[in-house]
């Protein structure tokens, strides 16, 4: 069953017509034109579709459109208009996180919404917040050095 | 090492005209052979520079970018000589073109060597040509004029300066140098080889735009799921398409050819859509039937039961053989005996395998892919499909990932097949996460049983071989072999490598650093253990068998020699900085190990240190000492390249499971089955040093891989007593 769903993305309101099941990522490639957000995996195993709903980062790969109904997008399109955002953004291109690039978006979000609950995470905490994204290049060494730069946190003990 | 008169007759500088720009300069050069000791005689490659009236230089990277940084490294070549600020050249992607840009491919770490004088020879001609110009307007001798920053400067005289962009139509008019007497800077002058230069898709990636070849937007895009038949090989035999034609959005489900069935016959379906998401929905309402009866017999349990038999018994062929290695086997002080094996791996690049195409009315087929090697796929797309050549056209994405994968073609067959089925709509074909695993063309498993003798004087005096690998018709499937010149074979007296062959129904290929990231496994673990053997350490070992700096003969004609004192200053830079004293860890679960490994050019020597609790492996920290030659043209990238290396090392070394098959199907499914490294297994530091030595740089893709994988194991021998000898490595 197609129906009309209405949610905010990157701050705009945007209406599509889709199934209520299609999950928000193909709702973004697809129907939005914002092939930003990544498909790696479709099942929540690699975090390469991540975005921020409502504050928190979620598998778009898992989250169906009808769940979005009425709520708040971030992402990686728009993620540099949120404080914690930009300054990440900022530490990736500074050092020049990415390789292939493709896992980014995800990281770039997951360290979003992991600055913005916890502005100063301890090592653990990094770790908790990245766990589920995958590089396949293995940007891992620079993924927490740029962590830790937007916090303002020194190098890596 | 000369690095000049490398250029042949065929090379030749053209100038032309192209839209916006000042000045362009098309250079055609061919490499010699001699040289770098690395081009395939008669293999040429072409650069453009474009000077634009505001004085930045637009520069042409011809290479497929994937994450490896050919994009930016290309063009700081070609600025260094034409003696430019980096800030201001700007970077394109050059298109697919095989008449100007014959080696347009990303592999086996080659790019670097390929293009590292050609492309400084381009960047020469240009500035010489601006220089001429100067020289004419002043006249004054151009020997009397510098460049600097994109200006022409005359240091004496009347002390006159103009920008490359206001000399620029008088450069186009005049005569184009012959490149072979083009004079080379000085490294010591170098102002962009050497300084970092930051990836320059990073600002888009950042933002989230359309660069890889699965965000390709076309008007009238339509979309394809795959549905591949399960075991590599089998065909098609019947398909009932009702219920997905019935889903709303399907426009057709079509029989297509991947090239790998016999005969090309048909072995995979695309169901098409306006939407990916309800394709792959609606594939799940076919009824298919495949013939597999060929394929049904090929098994992860099957091959390694063969191999255990075949092991056994005497090699099928004997590839390599110096003295007697029986005899000083029986007569040795000291035999040392063990088994290695590795398993199948996928790519698994993170970027699911996908391409876009169009069949255009007239039947010519034009692509948008992220290939590694576009012109191998246009051969592969030609002959499956049954098109010239000529008729196919290809656009180059962003690559999000290779690691070797996209040197094959076959999601470009499958894509043109499904175009063909739906002419004048641009399908884009996107292999889902298993489509991908399942279909993939895998690293392959292998297996050794190694012998070695150690004499009285606990020196090693022979090595004894049988290597169980895959292949058809008494020969090696691809990335299956084992090269004759594996060390530490051509030190020693007595050697004798054999092999003998399995078949299987799986494509096979080169995963980053092929063969060498097996080898360097069995190798320098089986090292160690002669090493503790003898009473030795590993690094005090490869010293005493590398002896004098000297050259040693390359296993097959055109492979780079092999210099021992390259090695044995990496395994000396590596030892000092890691603080090596062979010494065993003294706290309870830690463990040090070495490795060192030759591959594609480069010299890698690798400390690992790792922790052992609860069950788990965990690496601490990572110590490189590498050797690339003379310069290392981009550091933050080398850097980069280096520390993704060794993680990947690390990940074969523990994390990555083998691929699984039975009933000639793979069944791993997704990356709960095939798990990739996550922030949690990085170490907490990878320390690089490099050796600069005297010979042209080589490339970085690949080398500092193999010798990871050695040294977590021999350091998990150190922590627990216990010697792993297949991977990935497993605790008993
Ligand atoms: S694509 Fe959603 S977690 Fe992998
Ligand atoms: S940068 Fe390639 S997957 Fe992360």
């Amino acid at each position: 069953m197609t129906s009309a769903l209405s949610f905010i993305v990157n701050g705009e309101s945007r209406s599509v017509t889709a199934p209520a099941e299609k999950p928000l990522l193909w709702v973004l490639r697809e129907d939005l034109d914002m092939p930003g957000t990544k498909f790696g995996c479709g099942a929540g195993l690699c975090g390469a579709c991540t975005v921020i709903l409502d504050g928190v980062a979620v598998r778009s790969c898992q989250t169906p459109a009808g769940d979005v109904a009425g709520k708040t997008v971030t992402t990686i399109e728009g993620v540099a208009a949120l404080a914690a955002g930009k300054r990440v953004v900022d530490a990736w291109v500074d050092l020049d996180v990415p390789q292939c690039g493709y896992c980014q978006a995800g990281q770039i979000m997951s360290a979003t919404a992991l600055l913005t609950e916890t502005p100063k995470p301890s090592a653990d905490e990094i770790v908790a917040g990245m766990v589920g994204n995958i590089c396949r290049c293995s940007t891992y060494i620079r993924i927490e050095r740029a962590i830790r730069k937007a916090a303002g946190l020194g190098e890596p003990a | 090492m000369s690095e000049t008169a490398a250029l042949s007759r065929r090379s030749f500088l053209t100038v032309s005209v192209a839209a916006g720009a000042a000045f362009a300069l098309e250079a055609r050069l061919a490499l010699a052979a001699s040289d770098a000791g690395v081009a395939p005689s008669g293999r040429e490659l072409t650069a453009y520079i474009r000077i634009m009236a505001d004085n930045t230089v637009v520069i042409g990277s011809k290479n497929p970018e994937m994450g490896q940084g050919i994009k930016v490294m290309l063009p700081m070549l070609i600025a260094e000589e034409l003696d430019v600020d980096w800030a201001q050249v700007r970077i394109e992607q050059a298109a697919v073109d095989p008449k100007r840009y014959p080696d347009q491919w990303s592999g086996g770490s080659m790019s670097t060597p390929l293009n590292w004088l050609p492309m400084r020879q381009a960047g020469a001609a240009a500035r010489a040509m601006l220089v001429a110009a100067a020289a004419r307007q002043w006249g004054v001798g151009a020997e009397t004029l510098r460049t600097a920053q994109g200006h022409v400067v005359e240091p004496g005289g009347r002390g006159r300066r103009a920008s490359y962009a206001e000399l620029a139509d008088a450069a186009s008019r005049g005569a184009v140098p012959d490149p072979a007497g083009l004079k080379l800077k000085d490294p010591r002058d170098f102002r962009i080889i050497g300084r970092s230069q930051k990836g320059v898709d990073v600002p888009k990636i950042v933002r989230g735009e359309p660069l890889f070849g699965i965000d390709v937007r076309l008007p009238g895009l339509v979309h394809a799921a795959l549905v591949k038949c399960p075991a590599i090989g089998g065909t098609l035999a019947h398909f009932d398409d009702t219920r997905a034609r019935a889903v709303p959005g399907v426009l057709g489900v079509f029989p297509i050819a991947s090239g790998q069935a016999a005969d090309r016959r048909n072995d995979a379906l695309v169901v098409i859509a306006g939407s990916w998401w309800t394709a792959s929905q609606a594939r799940e309402t076919l009824d298919v039937t495949w013939d597999t009866a060929a394929q049904a017999a090929f098994s992860t349990e099957g091959y390694d039961r063969k191999a255990t038999a075949l092991l056994a018994g005497a090699a099928q062929q004997v590839f390599a053989k110096t003295g007697d290695a029986d005899k000083a086997i029986a007569g040795a002080a000291k035999v040392v005996r063990a088994d290695y094996a590795y398993p199948f791996l996928p790519h698994a690049t993170l970027e699911p395998q996908n391409c876009t195409a169009l069949w255009h009315a007239d039947g010519r087929l034009e692509f948008w892919v992220p290939a590694q090697d576009p012109e191998e796929g246009r051969g592969e797309v030609a002959k499956v499909l049954g098109i010239a050549p000529e008729a196919i056209t290809i656009h180059l994405t962003r690559v999000g990932g290779g690691f070797g994968r996209r040197l094959m073609s076959d999601y470009m067959v499958l894509a043109g097949g499904a175009a063909k089925s739906l002419p004048g709509r641009p399908v884009k074909l996107i292999f889902d996460r298993n489509d991908d695993l399942r279909n993939d063309y895998y690293r392959p498993a292998g297996w050794h049983r190694l012998t070695a003798a150690i004499g009285a004087d606990n020196r090693l005096l022979a090595l004894k071989d049988h290597f169980v690998t895959f292949g058809a018709a008494g020969k090696p499937l691809r990335a299956a072999q084992m090269s004759a010149a594996e060390f530490p074979v051509p030190v020693l007296e007595h050697v004798e490598l054999g092999q003998s062959f399995l078949e299987t129904n799986l494509t096979t290929g080169w995963l980053r650093a092929p063969t060498s990231n097996a080898m360097a496994f069995v190798f320098q673990s089986f090292l160690d253990e002669v090493a503790e053997a003898a009473g030795k350490d590993l690094p005090g070992l490869m010293r005493e068998l590398l002896g004098t700096a000297r050259e040693l003969p390359a296993g097959r004609e055109g492979d780079p020699a092999f210099h021992t004192g390259r090695a044995r200053a990496v395994i000396d830079a590596v030892t000092k900085s890691a603080g090596w004293t062979g010494a065993r860890a003294s706290a309870p679960g830690k463990g040090r190990g070495f490795g060192f490994y030759f591959s594609h050019r480069g010299y890698f020597a690798e400390v690992a240190d790792v922790t052992v609790a609860g069950g788990q492996i965990r690496v601490d920290k990572i110590w490189i000492a590498g050797d690339i030659g003379a310069h290392v043209i981009n550091p933050i990238n080398a850097e980069h390249q280096s520390q993704g290396a060794a993680l990947e090392g690390l990940a074969q070394a523990l994390v990555m499971q083998p691929v699984v098959q039975a009933d000639g199907r793979v069944t791993t499914d997704n990356f709960g089955d095939f798990p990739l490294l996550r922030i949690d297994g990085k170490p907490a530091e990878v320390a690089l040093s490099w050796v600069p030595s005297d010979f042209p740089p080589t490339g970085l893709g690949e080398p500092a891989l193999p010798p990871v994988i050695p040294a977590i194991a021999n350091a998990v021998r150190q922590a627990t007593g216990q010697r792993l000898r297949s991977l990935p490595l497993r605790l008993s």
